[in-house]
């Protein structure tokens, strides 16, 4: 049942992107049936009040899905609770007098852009690098002329649940990307209507992701922080089609 | 107030049969052959479902598409959230399913408040999104012989919802936002995000641009373009808590009724029958049990009044199941105003479940016992686990608890047959115009329709405006038309940071919503209308004096954002009473305590009702006029609604 805590917050204060950022240290009370971020919204209104400028964080569905939210919270993306977001994360996870320490996601291709919010646009710039099947509006037929199987549909979905958070890039040591990327290429890998683009797609969506991450040493910190729980095998998948696609003159595939 | 029936509102709908009059419509509207297209500049505003569709959909035509949002990635809209469906006229479940029942359907779902020709082209176009999204690689669920499964949805009882589990809006999203990224890689599409659409611009009453905000370095800046689209969302953060996304909000479309667009049906809201209620009185927001679930729940409370023992220890004969008892033909599917009104009233009457009492049971024990628990959590796995977290109860073991709450808002910018606004040059498209759902949305049929504008109706529309500017370049962003805008905005925001008052915008905000859920929510009077709109004034004029916004113009600062917004909202507000006091009937999501059956049912009044109001902006200190688009029902006979 709900009951009232106090916590003891340090969270993190930057001005701007070329500012030098610091801790600040607050005290809250809260419910425990109060969400984190209506915890941190009620110390903004506190702040507000009191003629301070309120902490600058970004959420917006509340729900998990769309992806905005996302911190470190005690040096964990997202939190200590598995396969949850920002905004789903309850004060029920913490007891009194409990310190939590609240920072941006880091990551150098996050830069951040105020306090606890950041960058996350070369997502976008992998998804534009080939993020997608080539089908003009219209051009489409019959969705049932091409039968999926059910496992296959369901892998895609499973990779295709994948919200944007950038939580496994801010949990990997070296800020890779490649839980993110073999994601959306998993995918498309998995269905028929991504096989006619799948090797010029990988190529070309691993070489933006290498132009702006790290690369991976399979830590597998980002399954850790994943939200969404994405597989660990979509990277070796990705790494795979990403060999092949090397090797091999693919663009005459349909030839063979 | 003054109501007018000036032939400003000229629907322009086709002439013809039903049947034939998108077809005849696209064969006789002006087109722009493919080498002109590159020579218009068109702004869409909004990259959710509908504007990433028309995004990409114009881009892959040929013209020049600046497109806007206000979040940091197209990907991040509030269509991500839809969790049920989308509907599609396929009939592949051979229940006898067409184009026909679609449209039907969605018109008497609607109450009979829609316009028939528009209906039936959507439900004509439903088929052609979803053979689009499945080759883009929207996993939609399939069957095991690999084909496509649907299910059924409130307000229909043919099996015609695709779904991606219970995440579909964001699959289609994921589609529409890679089909639009692929175009922003050819140079078709120029994106800008994080750009906040503050005014809408017109010359000689054609629109010819917007002007936006940076939201990162504060810059206001002008766009000049041939045709502006906004595809821009609902207003349902009117009030303050609703399932809508945080940022969701009326600054678009609002703006541009200032402009001249007017704006339709604003008392036209829709009330979900399928939310977590509310566990705390700072509560940010209300999350949405997807309302497939009520294909495998059964909706009950006690009959005792202020029971307060656990679910299970309710015996069956002491339960009522009160959709099933008064409506057993739909059961527990009747449509969504249906469903909520009889939750409340079951509530207001001392039947209420859980700690606050605000709720009703939604209880998957039966289903659990038929089918087994794997095949109910195969269904709705996500929403179980969703709503454990959130409540920390386990709804295979106790019955999960509901409310209804804001959902979805059927009233917005007034648009014709083209989709296009009372301001020549100028598009609302989605869930932020407010064409095809009359007074009531059917489940499943706002990504329909959001995708049908976007991908399959906009992109002709549009030519047929256009060909006639052909040769004209756009309005340079250095006329005053836009360099006055431009000193508007930078003026506006100064004053925000200026009045330095003492409550936050949040807190205005929460107020504002109390006011307008309490008396223009799931039931309305007069007395309480008129209320509102007193209340509403007094309460804006206390923001516009005490709110306090701190910080700088110059940097990321979302309460300055958020103050803006919040303005809109008190102007829609006033509006919103106006146009329910005016609206003397209840139809669909507008129910006035005044116009109801015996058995209290919802009491439309045809002959004088049957149309849409849309409002015309006069001013900032000056009522609003009223004018009226008549519906003509050729097709269909009016009946009042009954799911018995
Ligand atoms: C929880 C939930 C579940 C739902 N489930 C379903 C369902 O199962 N089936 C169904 O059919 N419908 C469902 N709906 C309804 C449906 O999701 C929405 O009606 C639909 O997605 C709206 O799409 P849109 O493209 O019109 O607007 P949105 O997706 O809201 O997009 C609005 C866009 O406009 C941008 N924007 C807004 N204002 C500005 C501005 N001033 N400047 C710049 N950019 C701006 C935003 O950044 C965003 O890109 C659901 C809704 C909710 C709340
Ligand atoms: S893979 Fe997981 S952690 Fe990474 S962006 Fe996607 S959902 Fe977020
Ligand atoms: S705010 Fe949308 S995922 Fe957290």
């Amino acid at each position: 049942m709900s009951e009232i805590i106090t916590v003891n917050l340090k969270i993190w204060r930057q001005e701007g992107p070329e500012k030098s950022g610091y801790f600040e240290n607050y005290t809250q009370k809260i419910t425990t049936e109060a969400s984190f971020l209506e915890m941190i919204d009620l110390l903004n209104e506190d702040l507000n009040n009191q003629g301070l400028e309120p902490i600058s964080i970004e959420s917006d569905c509340r729900e998990g899905i769309c992806g905005t939210c996302g911190v470190m919270i005690n040096g964990q993306a997202h939190g200590p609770r598995k396969a949850t977001t920002t905004c789903q994360l309850h004060m029920r996870e913490f007891s009194d007098g409990d310190e939590i320490v609240i920072e941006p996601f880091r990551a150098i291709s996050f830069p951040v852009i105020r306090d606890l919010v950041v960058d996350r646009s070369p997502f976008d710039q992998i998804i534009e690098s080939g993020g997608y099947i080539s089908v003009n509006t219209g051009a489409a037929s019959d969705a049932n002329l091409i039968p999926v199987p059910k496992e296959a549909a369901d892998q895609a979905f499973d990779a295709a649940a994948c919200i944007g958070c950038g939580a496994c890039v801010a949990a990997c040591p070296n800020s890779a990307a490649q839980l993110f990327t073999s994601a959306k290429l998993a995918h498309m890998a998995s269905l028929p209507q991504g096989q006619p683009e799948r090797w010029k797609r990988t190529e070309m969506m691993v070489g933006t992701m290498e132009e702006f991450f790290g690369s991976c040493t399979n830590h597998g910190e980002c399954h850790e922080a994943c939200p969404k729980e994405i597989n660990l095998d979509f990277i070796a998948f990705m790494n795979r089609d990403y060999m092949k696609a090397k090797v091999k003159n693919r663009a005459l595939s349909g030839q063979r | 107030m003054e109501t007018k029936n000036k032939a400003v509102l000229d629907s322009r709908v086709p002439k013809g049969s039903l049947e034939d009059k998108w077809e005849n419509h696209k064969f006789s509207m002006n087109l722009v052959n493919p080498n002109n297209k590159r020579k218009f500049d068109v702004i869409v505003v909004g990259t959710g479902l509908a504007g990433a569709s028309a995004a990409a959909s114009l881009g892959e035509l040929g013209y020049k598409v600046k497109a806007f949002t206000f979040h940091d990635s197209p990907r991040r809209a509030h269509s991500i959230a839809a969790q049920g469906g989308i509907n599609a006229a396929k009939n592949y479940k051979n229940d006898g399913d067409s184009v026909y029942r679609l449209f039907y359907d969605t018109i008497k779902g609607g109450d009979y408040r829609s316009r028939e020709a528009n209906v039936h082209r959507l439900a004509e176009v439903s088929t052609n999104i979803i053979d689009q999204a499945t080759a883009q690689g929207v996993p939609f669920a399939r069957e095991y012989g690999g084909l496509l499964d649907n299910r059924s949805f409130g307000g229909a009882q043919v099996s015609r919802t695709f779904y991606a589990r219970g995440q579909t809006g964001q699959q289609l999203l994921l589609g529409a936002y890679s089909a639009m990224m692929r175009q922003v890689a050819a140079g078709s599409v120029e994106l800008h995000t994080r750009a906040e659409l503050l005014d809408v611009v017109t010359k000689d009453g054609q629109a010819c641009g917007i002007v936006t905000r940076d939201l990162l370095s504060g810059e206001v800046i002008p766009h000049s373009a041939h045709a502006v689209v906004l595809a821009t969302g609902g207003y349902g953060n009117v009030y303050f808590l609703s399932t809508n996304a945080m940022m969701s909000n009326v600054t678009a479309a609002w703006r541009a009724h200032r402009r001249g667009a007017f704006f339709a049906n604003p008392c036209y809201t829709q009330i979900h029958p399928t939310c977590i209620p509310a566990s705390d009185d700072f509560q940010s927001k209300l999350t949405l049990m997807s309302e497939s679930l009520r294909n495998d729940g059964r909706i009950w409370v006690p009959e005792a009044f202020d029971d307060s023992r656990p679910a299970h220890e309710i015996p069956e004969n002491e339960r009522d199941y009160y959709l099933e008892n008064r409506y057993p033909a739909f059961g527990n599917l009747v449509p969504r105003d249906v469903a909520s009104r009889n939750a409340k009233n079951v509530v207001d009457q001392g039947h209420g479940v859980g700690p606050l009492k605000n709720g009703v049971y939604l209880d998957f024990s039966a289903a659990v016992e038929r089918d087994g628990q794997d095949a109910i959590s195969a269904k709705y796995g996500n929403l179980f686990d969703m709503y454990e977290s959130i409540t920390g109860e386990n709804p295979y073991e106790v019955p999960m608890r509901i409310y209804p709450a804001i959902h979805y808002t059927m009233g917005g910018v007034w648009v014709d047959y083209n989709l296009m606004t009372t301001i020549p040059g100028l598009y609302a498209i989605g869930e932020a115009n407010f064409s095809d759902h009359g007074a009531n949305r059917l489940g499943a049929s706002a990504l329909m329709q959001g995708l049908a504008d976007g991908y399959f109706v906009l992109p002709y529309t549009i030519g047929d405006g256009l060909a006639d500017q052909l040769g004209n370049p756009a309005v340079s962003t250095d006329d005053p038309v836009f360099t006055n805008a431009v000193s508007a905005i930078e003026d506006e925001t100064a004053k925000w940071l200026s009045i330095n008052g003492t409550r936050s915008v949040d807190y205005f905000h929460r107020e504002l919503g109390r006011l307008v859920w309490d008396h223009i929510g799931m039931s309305r009077n007069k007395e309480g209308l008129e209320k509102a709109v007193s209340e509403i004034r007094a309460l804006k004029e206390e923001f516009y004096s005490d709110v306090r916004v701190l910080g700088s113009a110059d940097t990321l600062n979302l309460s300055l954002e958020k103050a803006g917004r919040v303005s809109d909202f008190f102007e829609l507000a006033e509006l919103m009473a106006h146009d329910a006091l005016e609206r003397e009937e209840s139809c669909g999501g507008h129910f006035r305590e005044e116009h109801q059956t015996p058995e209290g049912e919802a009491q439309r009044d045809d002959d004088n009702f049957a149309h849409v109001a849309a409002w015309e902006w006069n001013g900032k200190d000056s009522l609003q006029t009223r004018h009226v688009e008549k519906l003509d029902f050729e097709n269909v006979t009016l009946t009042q609604r009954s799911y018995k």
